[in-house]
């Protein structure tokens, strides 16, 4: 008896330890991570204001580091090698997590540390060549001395930190997933590139647009599909003069269109509020005399934040600004002499080619009146808790083959058996162009600068203390004859490749024009004029006219006037569409609760604010009028996807031909009209939002509404900030959506000591369990900036800086 | 008492530098010395560590704002509460110091003469 008492106690004792500490399936061991001793418990920091010393035997001489009352570190170095070090080491410090996963998300290895539900996602990225080209980039970026020494110092940085980590201090999420940081490598930096890309630079409609073209022919599809909208006002001011002679453009092919089957495929995730706002202001401008530049580029808002603040002093630079952990310098900022910003080109630079095999073993395929080898690739991905997935990846010259014919693809907008060229593949040491930005004292060294990078293309935005300003839409863009690539293509005719580059010299560029101001907010590059062909669509027209109105209007600008133009609610759609929509309302057979609604958008003064209801009421309805208008003229279904024409060519046929017979629906016998669409799609909004929000009230309003949510990397909710209230949206300066928006806003105000603002919506630690997780997001969220400290010395003074670090 | 105490302070020591697991075996051997009855046994375990990992966690939750307490329990028992984490702590490794203890004393009964 008393054998069975002490083996059954013990061997439950043992059971219990055991299943305290395993995980099952995605919930954590829960004994290791609930310890006080190991667990979240020790991911829990206080305000540190103590100097300290750390030595971590990487460095040339000892590195100091200044920290301010937001925990950015100011680095001084004694040479460029320790700068990179140093910031490896506290981005590291401050980031670890999301730098690796970023990176191991690029390289298609989540599978490795989720298990098989993300199978589909690595494929995904295997398939479109995100390790061939990180290969190609970190060969090139090896090759120059500057950028290897930059990645190289950056990398042993990173690992200093990762050496001296126990597993009680490993960042929160390795916890909770369960696994342990691995050595970082100099193509990690490579893959952090190709991610941006990703993000940036891989939009394609050709999939679509070639069911549109296979339906409707060339000429509705010119016609529905434009190559330059009706209302734009372009980066390039309209009517500006190039300084060069073109080079020959290639001609247009005997037949541009290669005869595609109906491609199953969904509706493209294409997220139209992926984009940014910058501009410059000249000394005519400006209360100083001298440029003030400003800049927010917006992304799908995220933490650990997307940016990571920095100053890099060395005997070769002082710059400060935001960099990117995974990637050395600072990408967006200002040293002693100039300030710089990106938005998003959105150049084409995503192309299909439809591929023909020789047989089925898939060996060879048909190209120039020749068969040519294909080349494969393997791909192991490791799964946790199964054994490696082994994945074949066919290459043509063109690019990899995505998915192949029977495969189901992962991205809606990939066709199937077609060959991807893609801009990432490409050998180009963008890092290069950052390094010689960071240390840049003029606008030569601007365009010098500009003149290495690939991709993904920018609009590099400039202003000088010698009181220049400048603008140019940058990137390596394949020289292309007009519309390649609006379709799909044909792989087989070599007369569809990409046949070599419009010269960076050629990219469009201005400097101190007449206007006395430079901005961009997506929208096409240049007005039709330019000779050479980037893409046929850009990101809708309003923020970048809402910007250049209120600019051409200042006078006497001061870095706040930059700051409240960033943060401008005033919804220039709506002022555009409702004036030419309202009168053909059909009012008389409006509900009560409809009529309410629609005396609150006639009232409207057109402002995205927070505490709206208008907005609510218009962004519903506009969606809805969309779909009304066109989902009986292109519809998808699981043979054929298509797309719609834009909200700018809907408005102008409205007021341009608002009898056209689009607006019939073809579904139905009855003849409907403009007004019919508009009323039917009015009253179901207000029906809809009804059954969410309950009677018009406070509830509708735009903030609660919108609901802005800036999500942790992992999707824990509870690592996150939800329902944020903040106002502005999708084509409005304050580019708040439900989801993206501002993620790094910079005001920069040259003179002879340049004054930069600037913030983020988190904080400059990527640990939940630090008070600089989300400390600045109050101030994001209430349109504010906190003052950047540019230093000079580390000795010297300022009551926000707190304590400083020795690296040895 | 003084079992409890010396479950509490070698199991302290214990897991500074070994894994998380080394109170049970504290525990076991405390007991396996020491204790005379199994109801003994099991609450000078229990006590002993339980008192350690609250007394930890109070101390860091004391040290910071408490916000990430919350978001932790937020996130593994769906509800914001400072509470919940620190009983959770308690109760959790009371249970295993609890059961190791128990079977310290149980196997010392079992293998006496």
């Amino acid at each position: 008896m008393r054998y069975t008492k002490a083996v059954i106690v013990s061997l439950l004792t043992i059971a219990l330890i055991w299943a305290l500490n395993r995980s099952w399936g995605s919930v954590p061991a829960f004994a290791p991570l609930l310890s006080p001793f190991v667990g979240f418990w020790q991911n829990a920091e206080s305000v540190n204001n103590a100097d300290e010393e750390i030595t971590l035997n990487g460095t040339k001489a000892p590195v100091t580091v200044i920290f301010d009352d937001l925990a950015i570190p100011h680095v001084f170095a004694q040479n460029d090698a320790d700068a990179y070090f140093a910031q490896g080491y506290l981005t590291a410090r401050d980031r670890l997590w999301q730098m690796e996963f970023q990176t191991h998300a690029a390289a298609g290895r989540v599978s490795e540390l989720v298990g098989d539900k993300a199978l589909e996602l690595d494929r995904y990225n295997r398939h479109l060549g995100m390790g061939f080209g990180a290969e190609k980039s970190l060969k090139e970026l090896m090759k120059d001395s500057r950028t290897r020494e930059q990645v190289e110092s950056y990398t042993a940085g990173i690992n200093a930190y990762i050496k001296q980590l126990s597993p009680a201090h490993y960042p929160l999420e390795y916890k909770l997933l369960g696994y342990a940081p691995e050595p970082w490598q100099p193509i990690k930096c490579a893959y952090f590139l190709k991610y941006m890309s990703g993000v940036l630079a891989l939009g394609a409609d050709d999939l679509n647009m070639s069911n549109v073209l296979k339906k409707y022919g060339t000429v509705v599809t010119s016609d529905l599909f434009p190559d330059y909208p009706f209302r734009e006002d372009p980066i390039i001011p309209a009517g500006t003069k190039w300084d060069f002679a073109p080079v020959k453009i290639p001609d247009v092919p005997a037949n541009p269109f290669p005869d595609t089957k109906p491609l199953a495929m969904n509706w493209p995730e294409h997220d139209p509020a992926i984009g940014s706002n910058n501009w410059a202001v000249g000394p005519q401008k400006s209360a100083t005399g001298y440029p003030i530049l400003a800049n927010d580029p917006h992304l799908t808002l995220s933490l650990p934040s997307i940016w990571y603040q920095i100053q890099l002093v060395t005997p070769t630079m002082n710059v400060y600004g935001a960099s990117m952990p995974g990637s050395p310098g600072v990408i967006i900022g200002f040293n002693k002499q100039i300030a710089w910003g990106v938005t998003n080109v959105g150049a084409d630079v995503l192309d299909f080619y439809q591929i023909r095999f020789k047989d089925a073993s898939r060996r060879e395929y048909w190209h120039d009146n020749r068969w040519k080898p294909i080349t494969r690739r393997l791909e192991v991905i490791k799964v946790k808790g199964r054994a490696d997935v082994i994945d074949t990846v066919l290459y043509t010259h063109h690019g990899p083959i995505m998915y192949e014919v029977g495969q189901k693809p992962f991205a809606k907008n990939v066709p199937v058996g077609y060959a991807a060229r893609w801009i990432a593949h490409e050998a180009s040491n963008d890092f290069l162009t950052y390094y010689l930005l960071d240390r840049a004292k003029n606008h030569d060294d601007y365009r010098k600068a500009l003149s290495y990078y690939g991709a993904p293309a920018q609009n590099f935005v400039f202003a000088d203390v010698a009181k220049d300003i400048a603008i140019s839409p940058n990137g390596r863009f394949p020289l292309k004859w007009k519309d390649q690539g609006k379709f799909l293509l044909d792989g087989t005719n070599p007369a569809h490749d990409w046949q070599g580059w419009i010269p960076a010299a050629h990219n469009p560029h201005v400097k101190n024009p007449p206007r006395s101001f430079v901005s961009s907010a997506n929208q096409s590059s240049t007005d039709p004029a330019y000779p050479y062909y980037i893409n046929w669509q850009f990101g809708s027209y309003e923020r970048g006219a809402r910007i250049n109105q209120r600019l051409t209007a200042m006078q006497g600008a001061t870095p706040d006037s930059l700051r409240v133009l960033q943060n401008d609610n005033r919804n220039l759609r709506a002022a555009d569409a409702l004036p030419v929509l309202l009168p053909y309302m059909q009012e008389k057979i409006l509900s009560g609760e409809q009529t309410k609604a629609l005396a609150i958008i006639k009232t409207w003064r057109y402002n995205n604010d927070v505490a709206e209801v208008a907005p609510t009421i218009f962004t519903e309805w506009m969606r809805q009028y969309m779909e009304g208008v066109w989902q009986d003229d292109f519809p998808s279904n699981d043979t054929t996807t298509l797309r719609y024409p834009s909200f700018d060519r809907t408005l102008q046929l409205v007021e341009k031909e608002p009898t056209a017979h689009w607006f019939d629906n073809l579904t139905t016998p009855t003849q409907e009209t403009i007004g019919s669409v508009l009323t039917k799609s009015f009253q179901s909004t207000i029906d809809s939002l009804t059954r969410k929000h309950g009677p018009i009230g406070d509830s509708w309003q735009w903030g609660k509404h919108k609901a802005t949510r800036i999500g942790h990397l992992a999707r824990l909710d509870a690592l996150s900030a939800l329902n944020v209230q903040i106002g502005g949206g999708a084509g409005i300066v304050n580019a708040t959506t439900e989801r993206t928006g501002p993620s790094w806003r910079m005001v920069v105000a040259l003179g002879p000591t340049p004054k930069a603002y600037g913030v983020y919506p988190g904080g400059q630690s990527g640990n939940p369990g630090s008070p600089y997780y989300l400390n600045m997001l109050e101030t994001w969220r209430t349109g504010q900036l906190n003052e950047l400290l540019f230093l000079q010395t580390p000795q010297d003074k300022n009551s926000r800086l707190k304590r400083k670090v020795t690296l040895k | 008492m003084i079992e409890l105490i010396l479950i509490a302070i070698l199991s302290l020591l214990a897991q500074l530098f070994l894994p998380w697991w080394s109170l049970a075996i504290v525990a076991f051997s405390i007991c396996f010395w020491r204790s005379q009855r199994a109801g003994g046994a099991f609450l000078q375990g229990f006590v002993g560590v339980g008192v350690v990992w609250l007394g930890y966690a109070l101390l860091v939750h004391t040290q910071t704002d408490g916000i990430f307490i919350g978001r932790m329990s937020e996130l593994l028992f769906k509800t914001n509460t400072n509470v919940l984490p620190l009983l959770v702590v308690t109760l959790l490794s009371g249970l295993v110091g609890g059961l190791a203890g128990l079977s310290g004393f149980l196997v010392k009964k079992a293998t006496a003469n």
